[in-house]
């Protein structure tokens, strides 16, 4: 057993894998001289050196692209894009090649290929840099999204997504990364398909993943003093979607909430409501509810940039009412 | 600094002697046979969707490709029939494909401006303007890093070069010193806007320059010069010599698409254009130096009507992919997850 950071976890599984196989490379932006905007990457560049860790010019679309064919050409590389806000000057290469050539090409074009990036708010750096768009992905048929929320995951989480033959997308939240616990030795491989039950419960689901499992374990905890037992799963892989395991706790809780930092209108939550509602409507004791981030860009300011995001009093409160 | 590698000029030129300049030709009508059947085709709705034809820009196609070999990679447009065709893709499954049938080269999945060949390391079919370049930069990186000496030949048109994605392909190409042969199809319109509407600087030989990146215009309505320059500028990234890049000076005698009338330009000025057509220019050259015998063109012409004529009946005879398939290949590991 180690205490380890996020962070370090992550940077592990990128060492590791590095160190395993060789047409594994990394690129991004500052991730080399640097040592990552993030500090995920740092003194890599020293022990792999430039040709694996590979400093890129500020051309999201030029080296999401190049991981692309990159990929196609036998490597496996890993790109770092800064934030998710930067990712849709990718959204291109992302959405019109990597998730599309494999179905367009009839199937003889794969794309191994993993791309993390940063994503996620509460750190006061407002409107371009602090949103949660992982969704937005999760939308797009042929890819993977991954959310890993603890420190097993961030760990855990990377060997298998290069494993995978089709493109995987890596969302690590910004708060997480200074986050720390505590990693089992030898280490355990993870899968990357299920969401997992972080906390059993009998009264109510409480679905959230990557920066808001945080948030939803904390107002469990305070639930439980107030006599209401929650169960809180983490969906670990946005796409696609483990609804069994979603579907198993709620038609046992007959309660489900889902807690996101994204926003609401047309999102993950709304599709993760929808699908309860679709499948076990008749096993809910009251509506899905909803906790999600207010719909503005992030404000600056430390109360407004608070009043935005899912906070722990508005998980208990709103699980108060669905459970009443 | 730009270098010009050819002669722009009316006057016959020599064809390259032992068969490339047949082999040239040969190329070139297969493609034009091949596209003006299509046309055929389209009119009583067996292919159907946006179909581009490269009708006078041929002689960049069988330019390139003569001077590449199996091993090297081709990114490519929607307008991509032709690189297809001189790529090696047989006309059968390109034709399937134009139909829609599970015997076509992308299972029908893709249609004329998605064409795929794997194991001919034909990457595509793109439809969005400039997408390629950056895949082409990663192909090449990968060969780069894997130490193998191939080349990645991407072919793009003139409107592309306003794009970011080919500023940003071209930078990373030239930084990294990576084996790209940039084949840039200046054919002078992009859709219906003239070259002139759109950069500010429309010299883009001279434009590529600025990446230090060796950069040569070319007269791509004359086949023999294309394969001259792509060969010389193949060898030098094949020697290490970095990223280079073709202006290939062409025109489309056709629309835009089938669905573009065609409004934008005079038609005097098509006229004149088809004055220097690829193929008749080849021809002359090849008659000029007795490299055609009596009859030989109209057997070749036979031969390829024949290869066009049963393509077209392979693509007839082709099968629907069944509907339950429909989800297939979304991912590798089986059907589509959601
Ligand atoms: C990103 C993008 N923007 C716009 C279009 C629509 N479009 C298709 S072809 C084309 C013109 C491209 O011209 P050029 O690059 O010169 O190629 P050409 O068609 O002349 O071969 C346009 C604007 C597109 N397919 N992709
Ligand atoms: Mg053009």
């Amino acid at each position: 057993m180690s205490v380890i950071t996020y962070r370090e976890a992550m940077r592990q599984a990128i060492r590791e894998a590095l160190l395993r196989d060789e047409r594994v490379f990394v690129m991004g932006e500052d991730i080399g001289h640097y040592g990552g905007s993030y500090a995920v990457t740092l003194d890599l560049l020293e022990e792999f050196g430039p040709e694996r860790i590979r400093d890129t010019p500020l051309s999201e679309s030029g080296f999401v692209g190049a991981g692309i064919g990159a990929a196609l050409g036998g490597m496996r590389p890993i790109v770092e894009v800064m934030t998710v806000n930067f990712s849709l000057l990718a959204l291109d290469q992302i959405m019109n090649n990597a998730a599309s050539l494999l179905y367009m090409s009839g199937g003889q074009l794969n794309v191994p290929l993993v791309i993390r990036m940063a994503t996620g708010a509460g750190r006061q750096v407002g409107a371009q840099h602090s949103h949660s768009l992982e969704g937005w992905f999760a939308h797009i048929p042929g890819l993977r999204i991954l959310a890993p929320a603890t420190i097993e995951d961030a760990r855990g989480m990377l060997w298998p997504a290069l494993e995978d033959p089709d493109p995987v997308l890596i969302f690590e939240h910004a708060m997480l990364y200074n986050q720390e616990g505590e990693l089992e030795e030898p280490f355990q491989p993870v899968d990357i398909k299920s969401a997992a039950v972080r906390r059993s419960g009998d009264e109510l689901t409480i679905i959230a993943y990557g920066g808001t499992l945080r948030t939803a374990l904390g107002a469990a905890e305070e639930l439980a003093t107030q006599g209401i037992d929650a169960e809180v799963i983490d969906l670990r892989c946005l796409r696609p979607l483990d609804t069994a395991t979603l579907l198993s706790s709620v038609t046992r809780t007959h309660h489900a909430m889902v807690v996101d930092e994204g926003w609401r209108s047309g999102s993950l939550s709304a599709e993760i409501s929808a699908r309860i509602t679709e499948e076990v409507f008749y096993d809910l004791d009251a509506p899905v509810s909803r906790v999600c981030s207010a719909e503005v860009p992030m404000p600056y300011a430390k109360h407004l940039e608070d009043a935005v995001l899912p906070q722990v009093l508005d998980v208990v409160n709103a699980a108060k009412v669905l459970c009443a | 600094m730009t270098e010009s590698t050819t002669n722009v000029g009316p006057e016959v030129q020599s064809a390259p002697s032992d068969n490339r300049g047949l082999h040239l030709l040969q190329e070139m009508l297969r493609i034009r046979r091949f596209e003006e059947r299509c046309v055929e085709l389209y009119s009583r709705s067996a292919i159907r969707g946006f179909l581009h034809l490269a009708i006078g820009e041929e002689a960049c196609a069988v330019g390139v490709m003569a001077a590449l070999s199996r091993e090297d990679a081709v990114v490519s447009t929607y307008r991509e029939h032709g690189h297809a065709i001189a790529r090696g893709l047989s006309m059968r499954v390109i034709m399937a494909e134009l139909e829609g049938k599970l015997e076509g080269c992308s299972r029908g999945r893709g249609g004329s401006m998605h064409l795929f060949d794997g194991t001919q390391r034909f990457y595509g079919g793109n439809a969005i303007v400039a997408g390629g370049l950056p895949l082409a930069v990663g192909l090449a990186l990968a060969d780069h890093l894997q130490s193998r000496p191939r080349v990645t030949a991407c072919f793009f048109g003139d409107g592309a070069v306003a794009e970011g994605e080919f500023h940003e392909a071209m930078n990373l190409a030239a930084l990294w010193h990576l084996p790209v042969l940039f084949c840039c199809e200046n054919n002078l319109y992009a859709m219906g806007t003239p070259l002139q509407f759109t950069e500010s600087e429309t010299d883009l030989a001279l434009k590529a320059a600025s990446y230090r990146m060796p950069s040569w215009e070319v007269d791509a309505m004359d086949a023999t010069a294309v394969e001259r320059a792509a060969r010389e500028a193949t060898e030098a990234v094949r020697a290490g010599g970095g990223p280079h890049f073709l202006e290939l000076r062409t025109y489309r005698f056709r629309s835009h698409s089938m669905y573009d009338p065609d409004r934008y330009r005079d038609k005097s000025e098509i006229e004149r254009w088809k004055q220097r057509d690829p193929i008749t220019t080849l021809v002359a050259q090849l008659n000029h130096d007795g490299q055609l015998a009596d009859g030989q063109l109209e057997r070749l012409e036979a031969a390829i009507a024949a290869e066009v004529e049963d393509a077209v009946t392979f693509a007839d005879a082709g099968t629907d992919e069944p509907v339950d398939e429909l989800t297939r290949f979304v991912t590798s590991t089986g059907t589509g997850g959601s």
